[in-house]
């Protein structure tokens, strides 16, 4: 498995309930649900990876993380996850609050706008970046809240968010010392491992 | 030369008439001393006996919902598009197991079976049969077939509220519960739209107080206009507007023709049939007057109505659910006002709330509530990718 999803499914206790917004074709699911025996349900809107989930026996609900999650009950679920959708939302504050009153933990992925690679884009081409990770172009993207680590140790803080834990990887989802050292600089994937204060 | 494709039919079948002889006690309080249940069955039980499917019919539905009974049939079994070799109820892989619920027309005992006690006609004396009453008699006929645990239940529409009641009622008989264009029950709306077609069945004077079977009769009229009101509330706005446009499909935009294609081409000026729409909806109220029972369609309307398995539980379908431990796949579709997506939904919520595992799909479709028997691309591969799954997870990979 990929190294990012090894270091969400130790932050998941076996059995537990898990709830991943965003859950796209399921595969993270399935592989939790084997590996970790996890009551998990994903939410998706797109038709073919709704379908993916029902083939892999992942529990998939149709719906738009856009239209909110009030019909989830406070504390329904042990962990809910928001895996590299943060940045497509149109507004992952209200999300991000939304997930720790339906679970008691929360695990958020987004791509590191902090990234040194991004700033040199700014910094010496002057252009939004693009790149293989993230390749579409500003006009033409789902991802419209792009954010950086910094940014959101901000949200933690003034939401009364708890960090339990904050990690990030490259975009090959390998972790190193230096990416530990710098998360902000180095770090292409940011993974936060969130609780309420 | 046979003209069934047997490539994706389940082929010639012939239903069976199975007798019950233990009384039924129904939810009325009154009871059937006696039964007989039409079935058919596709496919073989495998020898673990873990592959039965059931599939729950809808208000006119019957027990044949698969293949021909005949190589003269002009259309195969009303579900004939999803259960077939290779199709998503696939009878390769399941024992599928379909039968005409109590109270039916398709031979099954109901108002038209004669009344041991009387010697006549059940008719109107037949007893009220509720959805939990179909499922107690679905739960027998799963008894004498040797079945321990469907490995699913499956019904659109009233069949979504039986496969809700097998949930509720035998979550230990059950590993899969498929519940497709189903509400958790009745709007005042639904419940208007099927009183009006019970005074039209009932308010024809070929009605005889439902003995219109000693009488040599049948209330044609009422039920035609009972098939009509029902039929307009299975369509769409939009289905229908495609579907009686045709004329003006290729000039205008198909949302602005309106559906409004003439039968002759011209205004009669009189209180004939004018617009295509009337004429198809009296020759689709006629059809059906010549093979349904009135009484059964009473019956029908009535099991309906009164379905709210949240009754027993202060009005709390969650709770309802709370003994449930089968998986649950619930589907509806985006332009079906007769049970639109918010009532699917409103289950889906029910059962997250209740903690269930439970998946929820809303199929862009323009048919309406119809669309459940149609061969939607979208509908038709989630059902296949489903049960694919379900088929590894109970049999394993082998069979």
């Amino acid at each position: 498995m990929r190294p990012d999803q090894e270091i969400i499914r130790r932050w998941i206790e076996p059995g537990s309930r898990v709830l991943d917004l965003g859950c796209g074709d399921g595969a993270l699911l399935a592989w939790l649900q084997r590996e970790q025996d996890v009551h998990a349900v994903g939410l998706e809107i797109d038709p073919a990876n709704i379908e993916q989930c029902l083939a892999s026996g992942v529990a998939v609900i149709e719906q738009n993380l856009n239209q909110g999650l009030s019909n989830f009950e406070s504390d329904s679920f042990d962990t809910v996850l928001l895996a590299q959708t943060l940045q497509a939302l149109d507004n992952p504050a209200e999300l991000v609050r939304e997930m720790l009153r339906i679970g008691r933990k929360g695990i958020v992925t987004f791509p590191n706008f902090g990234n040194w690679k991004s700033r040199l884009d700014l910094l010496l081409r002057g252009r939004m970046p693009v790149s293989d990770f993230m390749p579409h172009q500003w006009y033409d993207t789902p991802n419209i809240h792009f954010c950086t680590v910094g940014d959101f140790d901000a949200l933690c803080r003034e939401g009364d968010i708890r960090v339990l834990a904050r990690t990030v990887v490259n975009s090959r989802h390998e972790g190193s010392w230096a990416m530990r050292a710098w998360p902000n600089f180095l770090g292409e994937i940011a993974i936060y491992h969130l609780s309420r204060n | 030369m046979s003209k069934i494709d047997k490539s994706d039919s389940v082929g010639l079948v012939s239903p069976q008439r199975l007798a019950f002889d233990e009384p039924l006690i129904l939810r009325s309080g009154k009871s059937l001393p006696a039964y007989e249940l039409m079935v058919e069955t596709y496919g073989e039980l495998n020898p673990g006996r873990s592959n039965a499917i059931l599939i729950c019919h809808a208000l006119s539905g019957d027990h044949h919902a698969a293949g021909y009974h005949s190589e003269d049939d002009r259309k195969p079994g009303w579900w004939d598009n999803c259960i077939g070799p290779g199709k998503a109820i696939d009878t390769n892989r399941f024992y599928v197991v379909c039968l005409n619920n109590l109270g039916g027309c398709g031979g099954s005992t109901g108002p038209v079976s004669i009344n041991p006690e009387t010697g006549r006609h059940y008719g109107p004396d037949f007893p009220i049969i509720t959805v939990r009453d179909w499922v107690n008699s679905q739960l027998r006929l799963m008894d004498r077939l040797g079945i321990g645990k469907w490995a699913a239940v499956i019904g659109g529409s009233l069949g979504g509220m039986q496969v809700l009641r097998w949930a509720i009622s035998y979550p230990e008989r059950l590993h899969h519960a498929i519940a497709i264009a189903a509400a958790p029950k009745l709007s005042a709306q639904n419940i208007a739209f099927n009183e009006v077609a019970r005074q039209s069945i009932t308010k024809d004077p070929d009605f005889h107080d439902g003995r219109y079977l000693e009488h040599g009769v049948y209330p044609k009229q009422g039920l035609m206009l009972a098939r009509m009101v029902g039929h307009i509330t299975y369509l769409s706005d939009s289905s229908m507007r495609a579907k009686f446009g045709k004329a003006l499909a290729g000039l205008e935009a198909r949302q602005d023709n309106f559906g409004r294609d003439l039968r002759s081409g011209s205004l009669s000026f009189g209180f004939n049939v004018d617009f295509e729409v009337e004429s198809y909806l009296r020759y689709q109220g006629e059809q059906f007057s010549e093979k349904f029972d009135a009484n059964t369609y009473l019956l029908m309307t009535k099991a309906l109505d009164y379905f709210d398995p949240s009754v027993d539980y202060e009005g709390d379908l969650s709770l309802a659910f709370a003994d449930s431990n089968c998986k649950f796949l619930l589907m509806s579709f985006s332009t079906d006002w007769r049970f639109p997506p918010d009532r699917s939904r409103e289950v889906a919520n029910r059962l997250l709330r209740a903690g269930k595992r439970v998946s929820y799909l809303e199929i862009e479709a323009d048919q309406g509530h119809d669309a459940f028997l149609l061969p939607i691309p979208r509908y038709v591969n989630a059902l296949s990718a489903y049960l694919g799954n379900a088929h590894r997870e109970i049999c394993g990979h082998a069979s």
